[in-house]
């Protein structure tokens, strides 16, 4: 006989997968780097209750509302097709009152913790729901721009917390991410070209080449790189923290660079992978160097 | 072919971890030019781990493995002979450099240059700390670098011989085997630099 499951395991396989558990938890990371390369006490714990808690809760709810109005498309393509909105399971007025509810806590906590902090994150949200899934994505393979420029905001608004105003480390670091962005959404576009094909999404694959979109990632990579090499100068990393983004950089580069080459599945998945580790390993690098 | 399972994934972690804190904090007090020639080495180790990791043992069908498992020795060795014999140290880079002439030429001649360049770097490895050792130049620990040589050595041959068709063990043992090499030779090699 099947056991009655409790509201909260319902809530959880119902609610959960609309916040990205993963892609949420790496912004976060990015945002406590920003923060820590300020260097910034790590015992202030009220300050980074507030960054933690305020900035789940806005990436949480933007990217719960980027599913709910995304819905539609990703019903249409097969890797997305079994995610609770495309199933049923969630109903999207559910799903529109849980983003727009975790939003609005996040920019109000975020903004009592620190107006420009706060301004920052409300920015991040607003190019990636409104300006990046709502006005240009159905619209132009160029999206990824805007949705670069979000994914920024977090490390920026870290940053910002801790030194209290936006410098040019904080540009470079949010640049950084920016220019990141491309080599990860490009890579998945290449890899389920027929999802959003299917889905009519424009994507860069679609509208110029495979290989003008491996081009544009070896390109994007390399500013990846330049962008956080300068940013973990400012940041003040020591040599040997250098020495490892020097060595995790070039990594990054010879695998779009052999994309380019010899493009493959497996590079190309190689390179999503990597570049997420990437990204990862560069902030925890300026976190424990803020340390 | 042999599926990569938790166990490797872990051990290939800690190997990326071992050469990571060998990168940042391992290679103080040397000349820049070594520790540059060790970060080579370790950053290699570090990121064709990652690239194991990420898309397991079928990324050793790859061509580019050879060179990697050349590069990493080549490496090691090289900085080991910028610390200790200085004054070898550019015709030993002109004699590692030879192998990049494996690029021209055709037949069996580029793996023979490999194995050649290959085989003196493992040997120097080996070797430079034992002579070293035995001299009383350095501390009894740093004998572990000549068993860290040892086992890079083991594992180039594991590899090399498996490419060749004429594999010593059964694929699925060497690539058992390989995660468990990687990790206890950065071990050597992270605890025989701790003695310089």
């Amino acid at each position: 006989m099947n056991k009655p499951k409790s509201k909260l395991a319902i809530a959880k396989r119902k609610f959960f997968p609309l916040v990205k558990s993963l892609q949420t938890g790496l912004l976060l990371i990015t945002g406590l780097a920003g923060y820590m390369s300020a260097r910034c006490p790590i015992f202030n714990i009220p300050t980074v209750l507030g960054l933690t808690g305020s900035l789940l809760l806005a990436i949480s709810g933007s990217t719960a509302l980027n599913m709910w109005y995304d819905r539609d498309i990703d019903a249409r393509m097969p890797r997305t097709s079994k995610r609770p909105l495309s199933t049923g399971e969630t109903r999207p007025e559910e799903a529109l009152i849980f983003g727009l509810v975790l939003s609005i806590i996040g920019i109000t906590w975020a903004l009592t913790v620190d107006i420009l902090y706060g301004m920052i994150i409300f920015s991040g949200l607003f190019f990636d729901v409104v300006v990046y899934t709502i006005w240009l994505k159905r619209r132009t393979a160029w999206s990824i721009i805007w949705g670069g420029i979000s994914g920024g905001m977090p490390v920026l608004a870290g940053r910002v917390l801790g030194t209290g105003a936006i410098d040019w480390v904080g540009i470079a670091l949010a640049l950084g991410v920016l220019f990141w962005i491309p080599t990860h959404i490009l890579t998945f576009s290449i890899r389920y070209h027929e999802d959003y094909q299917q889905a009519n999404v424009p994507t860069f694959p679609s509208t110029y080449s495979f290989q003008t979109t491996r081009l544009i990632i070896a390109i994007s990579s390399i500013l990846a790189t330049l962008a956080f090499g300068i940013a973990s100068y400012g940041v003040g990393l020591t040599w040997g923290f250098l020495r490892l983004l020097v060595v995790l950089s070039a990594g990054l580069f010879i695998l779009a660079v052999q994309s380019l080459r010899s493009p493959s599945e497996r590079i190309t998945f190689g390179l999503f992978k990597y570049a997420s580790l990437y990204m990862l390993s560069a902030m925890l690098l300026m976190f424990f160097a803020g340390i | 072919m042999y599926k990569i399972t938790i166990r490797d994934r872990l051990l290939l972690l800690a190997t990326v971890l071992l050469a990571a804190y060998q990168i940042i904090a391992g290679l103080d007090g040397l000349s820049p030019l070594s520790i540059w020639i060790y970060t080579t080495g370790f950053g290699i180790l570090l990121v064709a781990c990652l690239l194991l990791i990420i898309l397991g043992f079928e990324g050793l069908e790859s061509q580019g493995v050879v060179i990697v498992s050349t590069a990493i020795p080549l490496s090691i060795s090289l900085g080991l002979v910028s610390v200790h014999l200085p004054s070898c140290f550019f015709p030993y880079l002109g004699f590692g450099a030879t192998g990049v002439t494996r690029f021209v030429l055709r037949g069996k001649a580029p793996t023979l240059v490999l194995a050649l360049v290959h085989g003196t770097a493992g040997l120097v490895i080996i070797l430079l700390p034992l002579i070293l050792s035995i001299q009383g130049q350095v501390p009894a620990g740093y004998l572990l670098v000549s068993l860290g040589g040892g086992l890079i050595g083991l594992g180039g041959l594991l590899l090399a011989f498996l490419r060749a068709g004429k594999p010593l063990l059964s694929q699925e043992v060497i690539y058992q085997l390989l995660p468990l090499i990687l990790f206890l030779m950065s071990l050597s090699f992270l605890g025989g630099f701790s003695f310089w």
